[in-house]
This record gives C-alpha cells, structure tokens and sequence, in this order.
C-alpha cells in the first residue's frame, strides 16, 4: 500500500530522518514508537507530504507521491489523518467540520455528507453533538470528532499522529476505544503513539525509531518479549 | 448672542446647517470611498505578502508589495495627499473627491495590509495542516478554514484603522476640499458666525457620532463572530 524508499528528511542542518526504507500493507496496523526527537511524527507527516522529504520517494497504491507531477490533494482525500491536537476548526459546528472537506472536494453532495456525519457520530456516540462547537467539547470528544472528520472522507489509510499525547489520562480510554474498533474493522493504521499497551493489543507490527532510523521492528509480543537492541531495551525499559 | 444661541443657530439657520451638511457629506464620501479601497487594496497585498513566501513566482510582486508598503507607512499622510493632488492627479477638471479617495484609500491599504498579514499569520499552522490532509487545495484551505478565522482575528485593528482614518480626512482642507472640518472654519469666520468656539463644538460632535456609529457596528460584528467561543 505504501512503499517508502531512501527517505531522507533534514530541517536546516539537521538530519531528522536517515535513509528509511520501509513498507506498509493493506491491513497492517502499524504502531510507530521511540523517544521525542527520534523522527517518527516527521516520518508520518512525510506520508502524507506534510513535510516534503529532502530525497527519497514514497509511492502510495503505485502513485508516486514525492513525484512533482502526482495531485496531492488527489492522495491525501485516500489518506485520513488524526494530530496530537486535534485541529478541529473552532468557527464552525462539529457537523461542518465533517463536512467541509467531502462536499468542497465534491466527493459527496451536501445531504449526503450530513448523512455520513449524522451515522460517523453515532458511531462514536457524539450524535447529539452535531450542532455543537468544538470549544464545547472535551479533549476526548475532540479527538473521537476529529477521527470522525478524517473518516468522512472515506480513507484507505488512517495516520494518527500522538493522538492521545494531549488529552487527560482519564480521556485516553474512548479515543483508543474508537482507534481500536477502526483497526477491527480492517482499517490500514500508521499509529505515532506512547500508548504501549494500545501498540501491543492492536499493533500488527511495531517500529522503534531513534535519531532518525527504523532500529528495531518486529510483532508486538515478540517485540515486548524479546527486545534485541541495547537501545530498545533501555528505551522500554523507561516506559514500561 | 451667547455660545449656545450661536450653536442652536447652526442646526437653525438654513444656510448654515447646508454648509454643515455639505462638509459632512464630503467626509463621509471619502471616508467610505479610501475605506473601500484601503480594504481591497490591503486584503490583496497582504495576500500576495503571503504568497510571496511560498511561490518563487511572486518574489517580485512581493517586494513591490512590501517597498508600498514601507513607503507609505514611512512618509507623512499630508505630504501623500500633496503628492496625488499636485503631482499626480495634477489634471485640469480631476475631482479633487476622487484624488482625496485615491489618497486616503492607498494611505489606509498599507496599515490594513499589516493588519490583515497578522491576522492570518495569528491562524495556528494546525488549521492549515487539517485542512490540506483532508485533501482541500492550498487556496480552498486559506479560503474556508484560514480567512474566516483571520477575520475574527483582525476586525478590532481593522476597526481601529478605520476610525484613524476617518479622522485623517479632516487634512482635506489643504488641498482646498470642503469637508466637515472645512466647514466649521468657514461658520466661523468673520462673515458667519465670527466664533469659532461653537462650529468647532458642532464638527466634533459630528466626528464623535460617526465613530461612536462605527463602534457599535464593529462591536456587533466581533460579537456575532465570536460565537463559537462561547462554551
């Protein structure tokens, strides 16, 4: 689904991301862990072309992304993403935020998107929040809406970058809850996350970064089990 | 005749409150014709400012932008509006209205352009980042997510600048124009009233309530932009 070859990132003279080469099936739920500053939020936004790699190319379902000529706006209405603060826009109801984006890109007429909005919030049990503003909404709320606002526009791939780093611990529970049920669903997941229990129980796969590299990759049990390098075991033995 | 004899007889005398109302209307004409322009022309610099950041394409607009700019809020008002009424609209029959709109509206566009850039540069850069992951083009995200939130940012400074301006346009008066300010010189000289005291009086009391108009207006506005914050 994602095929991502010598990507290299660097902000001024700073080489974020090192030569990551990586692939990403249909299906996989792909848990991406390590410490601040190892480069796996860049990685994710690299992606989706929020950050624009310095070299390397990404090619999504045969499209190459990185090159020039591709629609990127085209790629990124397959592609959901979810951020660490949620980005929900403050000026408008919780039913335009869902909205905006699949009836401005005209992928669904305004009925229709009202539609998927109205069954997305049932879903997530926010329907009686349709009409509300996000500054009326929780930090879990938020972030179940913006997963919500990502999935209106019917992805293939959902990105979450730190989604529950900003929200109260007693909130990190329904945010994962909805992360979960997507994941059963068979959604393909790219997951930044400290949450290792998450990483355990949903990942299929988990990616320990460092200072730019993919170091370490296995299955979560082994992975947890069995880490092998030095790095990794002392960063888990940190966190866990 | 006592201050207030001489005040009632501006509002009484026919010829008098003609003068009034002609200077009154001279202001508001320029004041809403240079508002007009100042926010067109403003909207459109700082927009190419922005763009000028992004696209090597409007490098060279950019620096036109930014050197207007710099000129304009760098020199003072009465010298410009010298400038476009004895230089450039220096044209047997130009209306000198036209002139003081041109003047003031290019005068305004700088100040509004700044105000306008900050505005949307004040729009945290996770709103464009939502808007363009759902798939929306760079110009539909400033369009539908940026701006409207701009907008809230930046009517107070706008309205600001708009009652700057207002009053600026009493230095119409230098160029031979007949405005409000105009008008109270000329009630009290010695062929009216020969007082100035309650002319002056008159003409502030004009100013005051067309800002203070303005100031509810804006203060409406800003109220129901500001909606959605309430909790």
């Amino acid at each position: 689904m994602i095929d991502v070859k010598n990507l290299s990132k660097s902000f001024g003279d700073h080489l974020v991301l090192d030569d990551i080469s990586e692939h990403i099936s249909p299906g996989e739920k792909v848990v991406v862990i390590g410490p601040s500053g190892s480069g796996k939020s860049t990685f994710l936004r690299c992606l989706n072309l929020l950050e624009t790699p310095t070299s390397g190319s990404i090619t999504f379902q045969g499209t190459e992304i990185t090159d020039p000529k591709t629609d990127i706006n085209d790629l990124r209405r397959q592609m959901g993403m979810v951020f660490q603060h949620f980005n929900l826009f403050p000026n408008m109801t919780i039913r335009k935020n869902i909205t905006l984006a699949p009836v401005r890109t005209k992928l669904m007429s305004q009925a229709e998107a009202d539609d998927t909005a109205a069954a997305l919030l049932k879903r997530v049990g926010l329907e009686e929040k349709a009409d509300a503003y996000p500054a009326q909404l929780s930090g879990g709320q938020k972030q179940r809406i913006a997963i919500v606002r990502a999935l209106a526009m019917r992805p293939k791939l959902m990105l979450f970058d730190e989604p529950t780093s900003a929200l109260d611990p007693e909130m990190v529970g329904e945010v994962l809850q909805v992360m979960k049920e997507l994941a059963e669903e068979g959604m393909t997941m790219v997951v930044v996350t400290h949450e290792m229990g998450f990483a355990r129980e949903v990942g299929t796969r988990v990616l320990f970064m460092d200072q730019g590299h993919i170091l370490e990759q296995n299955e979560p049990q082994a992975f947890f089990a069995h880490p092998k390098q030095p790095r990794t075991i002392d960063f888990l033995s940190k966190v866990l | 005749m006592t201050f207030w004899e001489r005040f009632a007889l501006i509002f009484t005398n026919a010829k008098y409150l003609d003068s009034m109302l002609t200077g009154l209307r001279m202001t508001l004409a320029i004041s809403v014709g240079a508002a007009a322009l100042g926010l067109v022309l403003g909207s459109i610099v700082a927009l190419v400012g922005l763009a000028g950041s992004k696209n090597p394409l409007m490098k060279l607009p950019k620096l036109i932008c930014a050197v207007y700019v710099t000129v304009v809020r760098g020199t003072p008002m009465a010298l410009q509006l010298f400038i476009m009424a004895f230089v450039v609209f220096a044209i047997r029959g130009f209306p000198l209205v036209v002139t003081a709109i041109i003047a003031f509206g290019v005068n305004s566009g700088a100040y509004v352009s700044e105000n306008i850039r900050g505005g949307i540069l004040s729009v945290d850069v996770g709103q464009t980042e939502a808007g363009r992951s759902l798939g929306l083009s760079a110009g539909a995200t400033m369009w539908y997510i940026v701006i409207p939130q701009a907008i809230k940012n930046v009517i107070p400074s706008i309205g600001n600048e708009l009652i700057a301006l207002i009053k600026e346009t009493s230095i119409v008066s230098m160029i031979g124009m007949y405005d409000l300010t105009a008008a109270a010189k000329n009630l009290g000289s010695g062929q009216n009233l020969a007082d100035y005291l309650a002319p002056m009086t008159a003409a502030a009391l004009f100013y005051l309530a067309i800002v203070y108009l303005l100031t509810f207006i804006i203060k409406r506005i800003e109220g129901r932009l500001r909606q959605s914050d309430r909790r």
